[in-house]
């Protein structure tokens, strides 16, 4: 059990964990700090992968700016305890355990598929280093990168028109 | 062995997106919902990256980092809506929120 | 014998991890000694001086008083969030510390061949690794202030988060036009950009030609670790105590250390990426440099014997001794040939972060704070948008350059 698998299955049993409690956990804020497991459990899953700017991204952007409005609006909405429904006993005795069983077959099929390519646990490839990424992201994508940044002007001009109130 | 497969990575991806799905079908709170979906995106993003390493490309890492735009993007639009409809509502049910008149 | 010579990245990094906590730890307790006298003097008072001599022995009173304090938990908080909060601000201001070089990278470890003395790691990521770090550590703030449960803390951390968050952004951009100039994100190349000198007398610092950069960078910075004038959200005459309000003995303690943790991070941060990091400010032609650590620790001792012996009485003497006897021994310790050379980088590097702190606290005992609107409307208003203009600016003349080039 060489030290790379053992951080896989660790980092992928902490990120399975976190997910499913973002679906146990009775409050909202715990949910979002599980979510925040996952995330950091998953940037360490990229690293393995050789992808160290995508794993430092992940954390910049994902972890510590989304998660961090999701915390923020849910502090604002002050939203308690999940209210408890009634689901109808088909969704609850056939559907979650149907849902699982997909998820599961589905996990267990891709397991032992046989994929073109395997990875090797080299340290970085120098491919994946940021200066590749960048010089990918600046000629090949250039119109990509460009419409994202224009969807982020689009997002923020949308979100502060939603938020005003009404004078 | 030092090299995990790239099924491993594919088959977490899997579970980590049947359970955002489950999350997205059975959870009442709207926030909470929206959550599900940035899990369900988390998931896809790791097989973008798996399959990036696996054939040795960067085109897998380019669209993980436009992904996590996106995601960012569209979580600021999601949640001011969300705040909006809260307030109209004066609840974060999604059962509250099924009439299209306000 | 084997182990070691097989795992020697693994013992190494645990021995500079273990050297590293124990400085951080006690420059974080001297920190708070060096705030509260150096604002005292601004002030016109003495600060702590009965306990120990000058009060150095302050910090180990507060500490025991930390440690017997009652621990109240409010009934009603939070009880996940109310008891990871700290724990998790803490860690993550300390961690951030261990991707510092302290020193230059061709220092050998001693007995163990192939590792460098001065820095755990040495990431080609460094900066942004940093970056990353800093970020998570909103989440310290915002569950402290909302497991609280009570108004206080709520309106201080929803504050305190939202500023954090804003002045990230500048803090940043501002960064970004030093990483254009060195073309890097790995500290130690940003560092060995630094060398040389303009008209053989001033170091090519990259706060000469990026100023604009560097003011950008100060102030998200202060900004960053809620220190004043950007510290409403837990002022003590605004919000009680603000997010830590509900918070006591060893839990507020680590609070405490993490904004001061968080203040040492960025202080690095500045002088490696502005001031140089660990290179010296004078020619190397000026051959005496070498013996200015020695000597600067001989001036110390020589100020404490003095004080010994004039001011100091009962038992408050004796303890200054042991300090001026420590003192000169270190100073004996920096003279000698073979630790004078080795011991320049981590001589500057600490004088430049011990410079940036004492003003930050200079700052304290001086400016007034701001008013949330005032400290948002700033923070996006004016040094978002200064710092991008920086940008664009150094990205163009380094393109003109380029050009001409060819």
């Amino acid at each position: 059990m060489t030290v790379p698998f053992l951080l896989f299955f660790v980092c992928g049993a902490l990120a399975v964990v976190g997910a499913i409690l973002v679906i146990a956990a009775r409050e909202p804020v715990h949910s979002a700090l599980a979510l925040v497991l996952v995330m950091v459990a998953l940037a360490v899953l990229y690293l393995l992968l050789g992808a160290p700017f995508i794993a430092a991204v992940q954390i910049i952007v994902y972890a510590g700016a989304i998660m961090v409005l999701f915390v923020f609006v849910i502090m604002l909405l002050n939203a308690g305890v999940e209210e408890r429904t009634d689901f109808s006993s088909i969704a609850k005795y056939v559907g979650v355990p149907l849902g699982f069983v997909l998820m599961l077959w589905a996990a267990h099929w891709l397991w032992h598929s046989q994929p073109a390519g395997a990875i090797g646990t080299a340290a970085t490839t120098p491919a994946a280093s940021s200066r590749e990424l960048s010089v990918e992201l600046f000629r090949q994508y250039l119109f990509p990168f460009e419409a994202t940044s224009i969807l982020i002007l689009i997002a923020i001009l949308g979100a502060l028109v939603l938020a005003k109130r009404e004078e | 062995m030092s090299v995990i497969p790239v099924s491993y990575y594919l088959a977490l991806s899997a579970v980590l997106f049947g359970l955002g799905v489950i999350a997205f079908v059975f959870k009442r709170n709207v926030i909470t919902i929206f959550m599900s979906i940035e899990l369900m995106l988390n998931a896809v993003n790791l097989a973008f990256v798996a399959f990036a390493r696996a054939h040795n490309q960067l085109d897998g890492l380019v669209f993980v980092f436009f992904v996590i735009v996106v995601a960012a993007a569209e979580a600021a639009v999601g949640l001011a809506l969300v705040i909006m409809l809260a307030q109209n509502r004066q609840s974060l049910s999604v059962e509250r929120m099924n009439h299209l008149k306000l | 014998m084997e182990f070691i010579s097989q795992h020697s990245v693994l013992v190494a990094s645990i021995i500079k991890i273990a050297v590293l906590l124990l400085i951080v730890m006690t420059a974080l307790a001297y920190l708070s000694w060096a705030e509260r006298k150096i604002i005292a003097h601004i002030q016109s008072r003495w600060g702590p001086y009965y306990v120990g001599a000058h009060g150095l022995l302050q910090p180990l009173a507060d500490g025991l008083k930390f440690l017997f304090k009652e621990d109240l938990t409010p009934p009603t908080a939070d009880r996940l969030a109310y008891l990871l909060a700290p724990f998790l601000a803490f860690s993550l201001a300390v961690t951030a510390i261990a991707l510092i070089p302290f020193g230059p990278p061709s220092v050998p470890f001693p007995f163990l061949p192939g590792q460098q003395a001065f820095s755990v790691t040495d990431l080609s990521l460094g900066l942004l690794v940093v970056f990353a770090i800093t970020s998570m550590g909103v989440y310290g703030v915002v569950l402290a202030g909302w497991s609280s449960n009570s108004k206080y803390p709520l309106l201080g951390g929803l504050r305190s988060s939202a500023q954090m968050v804003s002045y990230e952004v500048s803090l940043t951009m501002s960064v970004v036009g030093v990483v254009l100039m060195a073309g890097t994100l790995n500290f130690n190349e940003i560092i060995s950009n630094q060398r040389g000198y303009w008209f053989h007398l001033i170091p090519r610092w990259h706060v000469f030609p990026q100023i604009v950069g560097f003011l950008c960078y100060l102030i998200a910075a202060i900004a960053e670790t809620n220190r004043i004038p950007f510290d409403l959200p837990e002022g003590e005459t605004e919000l009680v105590g603000g997010f830590h309000t509900e918070y006591s003995s060893f839990k507020f303690a680590m609070f405490f250390m993490a904004e001061y943790g968080n203040m040492i991070t960025v202080s690095c941060l500045a002088t490696i990426l502005f001031f140089g990091g660990w290179l010296s400010p004078f020619p190397d032609r000026w051959t005496w440099q070498v013996y200015l650590p020695g000597a600067s620790l001989v001036l110390l001792g020589l100020y404490c014997a003095y004080d010994t012996v004039t001011t100091m009485r009962g038992i408050a003497r004796i303890q200054l001794t042991v300090v001026t006897l420590l003192c000169l021994g270190a100073a004996l310790l920096c003279l000698l040939p073979p630790v004078a050379a080795v011991i320049q980088g981590p001589f500057w590097i600490t004088t430049k972060i011990l410079l940036f702190l004492f003003f930050y606290m200079w700052l304290r005992g001086t400016l007034p704070r701001f008013r949330y609107d005032q400290l948002m409307s700033f923070g996006w208003k004016l040094l978002l948008p200064v710092s991008l203009a920086n940008l664009v600016v150094t990205a163009a003349w380094l393109m003109w350059g380029w050009m001409r080039q060819g």
